[in-house]
């Protein structure tokens, strides 16, 4: 009787610690998942507060005066002409215009180095679209430096940042502001130029066509491969140690670091095969290596799903089992698998390290037109633009993170859209 | 002829092999008085004639398209070797590259000797009789598999059961590419791994404490042999995974713990999705966000404490790798800890323990071996991990175990070895084979170790 009462005084005694326990053991799981949650948060924020700049670039408003005599070009139809011509003069005689009193080497250089070193190119293709501005005056909007950008778009915010200004040219963009001829307006360059080691005009579109490029490669690769290995494994497959050794090959590859796809692309497909490195073709098909295992994974699932009795039902009709498979198991499969090669695609347009790896982290300007073209990827892109030291790349870096993010984002919600609308529950 | 418009004509001759014995099984049909008195559905006899036209033409010509490189190359150089026997070692690339742009027509014909003009001509030649033999042999060949395909159909003949092996075998063969994949990779690995431990020894290179693999571009050079010890690499792998572990175990696992057991299901549908964003982010971002945000944050909360902490810190890698690995964990984790029975539970609070008391003197140790293993491929994931120690930790060998300090990785010398363009034969490059064969062979023992114990685990409860 003691002895009872005895634990049961025990027990009670120890109530309030134990329940204390219990109180914080909620907490750290709170804690745990609040964490977690808040991080994605913070990176959203941060790559959003970082990049949202890079959309909107600053021009500056010249006349330029499109003088025969100046740019030594006559005919806009002779092709070598128009190459030799002299186009950043039209740029410098126009700000020399615009703000007089400007005397000297240094000031001169300053006053140049206000405008971005492609404002003549861009000029000239004005031009050569409308050829009867030879010889006339036009008020046009210039490109400007990345470092004036950074200035003029550090100062909207109230902080201006003025390390790389000189005093001079803060009082020319004083003049510029006062009469309205500077100005924030939306980056075309972004989304219509390739790279470029000056910020205010490098874009992503080269970077986006080569991941198009990379991608489609891979998907017409992975996808049908994907998915017969996977039909293979789950509806003909004999029970074999040849079929376990396949599945655990599988599971395997899974779990291999991309930095070793990239490895065998290296010293399989380039030195053994010859193909040559930093083209589509080639990223495409280590990204597929790299991402059958999940393709195979997921469309085995899906093929999983599809009820016993439909095969049977089939079979009593006198289906043979390939026609089971082509006409009733695949159909009913489809969203299934289909939802597993867009997330595998997700996971391979932001694969970066392989690709390092083959070749694809060369400079490349010019927008990629084809599968053999040299190009790089969005991924790889920000890779490079990181590395870059000027301060302008880091709002570009950031942006071209949002790009890619959005594209992640509509490839998943797409995946996920498939698998509500499409996929059938038993 | 190109090998495009090969390929082209051969799947032209095949679709027109496809209509041409559909055609003639239903003529056949008709006579007899119905579908039904054939063996097969005419589209059967038509894959079939069309597979005996097409298969083999495309297999071929696949074929030679991988591997008449190497074959013709391997041509031109053994004749090149008979004229001058002087071509040894890393003379015998660089030969093969001047033949290669003289045939292209990057380097002008009279820039270089006449042995080796001539072994460009010759490759020329070889390439484009090769080509033109090939294609011509292979539409000639379809062309018989055509006349074969159509011959072959008749009211008795078993079209589909052949169709059907075919098909099969084309799947078998699509369930094989696993296996080359990694055949592929254990070969790519090995060979210059061998290579280069024939320079370095193997000894000097596992054992060793110093790593600079910078190798001299003239003989005599001061330090021309390069150091190639990789334990510093090890090392600095080790501590940035293991910081990485430290953040991501115990919030992946109580976060999945807390999901799994306490979290009401509204919360649990909206938490769960919100926690794989982070699986979803690409690593170059975490890796650009590690070295520009979380790099400099913590520099600067270090030095405000009168800590002197490097801006490439291995905790700034780590820390943000684990994040990244969170959702790894506490996905594998919620899986195994809602796969332990209901019963388990029922019975524990039925004796009058709290639900955490529950949770863990029952669950935990219930549903171990499956986290274990899932900590495992965490394990795994971590050493593999490429894009945010590139951005985020240091270049240079240091054998530290201060968190504080900047260390490399693997992985990181791997990259910064094989980026840009390097004679492929230099110890440099192939250091970073040995390296990666060094990194698929740990983190392969840690998937299996891992893979089986989930698989046991996930048994046991079946």
């Amino acid at each position: 009787m003691s002895n009872a009462n005895n634990s049961l005084e025990r027990v009670q005694a120890s109530l309030a610690r134990r329940y204390r326990a219990e109180r914080r053991f909620v907490w750290y799981g709170r804690l745990a998942v609040m964490f977690a949650l808040l991080f994605v948060v913070i990176l959203f924020t941060d790559i959003i507060s970082k990049g949202a700049g890079a959309f909107r670039l600053t021009y500056a408003r010249l006349d330029i005066t499109f003088d025969p005599a100046l740019i030594g070009v006559n005919d806009l139809s002779d092709r070598a002409v128009v190459a030799a011509g002299d186009w950043d003069s039209l740029v410098k005689t126009a700000a020399r215009a615009r703000f007089d009193g400007v005397s000297g080497r240094k000031a001169k250089r300053e006053l140049n180095a206000l405008f971005s070193s492609g404002a003549g190119y861009d000029l000239k293709d004005l031009l050569l679209e409308n050829p009867a501005w030879l010889g006339q005056t036009k008020s046009l909007w210039l490109l400007v430096d990345d470092d004036i950008d950074t200035y003029f778009k550090s100062r909207l915010d109230g902080e201006a940042y003025a390390a790389r200004v000189s005093e001079r040219q803060i009082d020319w963009i004083d003049q510029l502001v006062e009469d309205g001829d500077m100005e924030l307006r939306f980056n075309q360059t972004f989304f219509t130029r390739g790279d470029s080691r000056e910020p205010e005009q490098a874009g992503i579109r080269g970077a986006l066509v080569g991941s198009l490029f990379t991608l489609l490669v891979a998907f017409c690769l992975s996808f049908p491969i994907g998915v017969g290995a996977a039909v293979y494994l789950e509806e003909f497959a004999p029970k074999s140690r040849w079929t376990e050794f396949i599945e655990v090959n599988i599971n395997n590859l899974a779990a291999v670091p991309s930095i070793i796809f990239g490895m065998l692309g290296l010293a399989v497909f380039i030195n053994f095969f010859g193909v040559p490195r930093s083209i589509p073709l080639l990223g495409g098909m280590v990204l597929t290596l790299m991402t059958l295992p999940t393709i195979i994974i997921t469309s085995r699932a899906a093929i999983k799903s599809v009820p016993p009795s439909i095969r049977e039902a089939a079979l009593g009709m006198g289906a043979s089992r390939h026609q089971v498979v082509l006409h009733h198991v695949l159909p009913l499969a489809l969203p299934g698998m289909l939802t597993g090669a867009i997330i595998g695609m997700a996971q391979a347009l932001g694969e970066t390290a392989p690709l390092l790896m083959i070749g694809m982290i060369a400079f490349i300007v010019d927008v990629p037109t084809g599968m053999m073209d040299t190009a790089t990827v969005l991924p790889v892109q920000i890779f490079l633009w990181s590395d870059s030291p000027e301060r302008a790349f880091v709002e570009k870096t950031s942006a071209a993170i949002m790009v890619l993010l959005g594209f992640l984002i509509v490839m998943n919600m797409a995946a996920v859209l498939i698998r509500k609308r499409l996929e059938r529950r038993w | 002829m190109e090998l495009n418009s090969t390929a082209l004509s051969i799947l032209i001759l095949a679709a027109v092999a496809f209509y041409l014995a559909r055609g003639r099984s239903l003529t056949a049909a008709r006579q007899l008085g119905g579908i039904r008195h054939l063996h097969s559905l005419p589209v059967y006899y038509g894959m079939q004639a069309a597979l005996w036209c097409g298969l083999p033409g495309l297999i071929l010509l696949g074929a030679w398209f991988a591997f008449s490189g190497p074959l013709i190359n391997g041509w031109v150089m053994a004749g090149v070797a008979e004229q001058s026997a002087t071509l040894t070692g890393s003379g015998y690339n660089l030969t093969l590259a001047k033949i290669t742009n003289v045939a292209a027509g990057v380097l002008p014909v009279d820039s270089v000797d006449p042995v080796i003009a001539a072994a460009a001509q010759n490759m020329q030649s070889l390439r484009e009789q090769g080509n033109s033999f090939v294609s011509y042999g292979l539409v000639a060949l379809s062309l018989l598999g055509l006349l074969w395909g159509w011959q072959l159909v008749s009211p008795e003949h078993r079209a589909r059961h052949g169709v059907e092996k075919v098909f099969q075998l084309l799947l078998l063969g699509c369930a094989c590419l696993a296996i080359l994949t990694t055949l592929g990779i254990v070969l790519s690995v090995l060979f210059e791994s061998i290579q280069f431990f024939e320079t370095v020894p193997i000894s000097e290179f596992v054992f060793g404490s110093n790593w600079s693999p910078q190798t001299a571009i003239r003989v005599d050079q001061v330090g021309s042999s390069g150091a190639f010890g990789a334990i510093p690499l090890f090392t600095g792998t080790l501590l940035i995974s293991a910081v990485a572990m430290v953040v991501a175990v115990p919030i992946g696992l109580m976060s999945a713990i807390y999901l799994a057991e306490y979290a009401d299901r509204r919360f649990r549908d909206y938490a769960k999705p919100s926690l794989e964003i982070l699986a979803g982010i690409p690593t170059v971002v975490y890796g650009f966000f590690a070295a520009l945000t979380v790099a400099p944050f913590v520099r600067d909360v270090g030095s405000s404490i009168g800590l002197s902490v490097s801006s490439e810190s291995a905790l700034a890698a780590g820390g943000v790798m684990g994040i990244m690995i969170i959702p790894f964990i506490s996905s594998l984790a919620d899986d195994v800890i809602t796969a332990v029975p209901q019963s388990l539970r029922d019975g524990s609070l039925a004796m009058g323990a709290t639900r955490s008391e529950t949770v863990r003197r029952v669950v935990i140790p219930a549903a171990l071996p499956g986290i274990v293993g899932g900590v495992l491929l965490a394990v795994s994931r971590a050493i593999g991990e490429t894009m945010i120690v590139v951005m985020a930790a240091g270049l240079a060998a240091r054998l530290t175990a201060n968190p504080l300090e900047s260390v490399t990785t693997v992985t990181v010398q791997m990259v910064t070895l094989l980026v840009g363009d390097q004679e492929f034969d230099s110890p440099k490059t192939l250091a970073a084979f040995a390296l990666g064969l060094m990194l698929f062979i740990t983190t392969l023992m840690l998937n299996v170790v891992a893979l089986y114990v989930v698989k046991k685990y996930r048994e046991q409860y079946e």
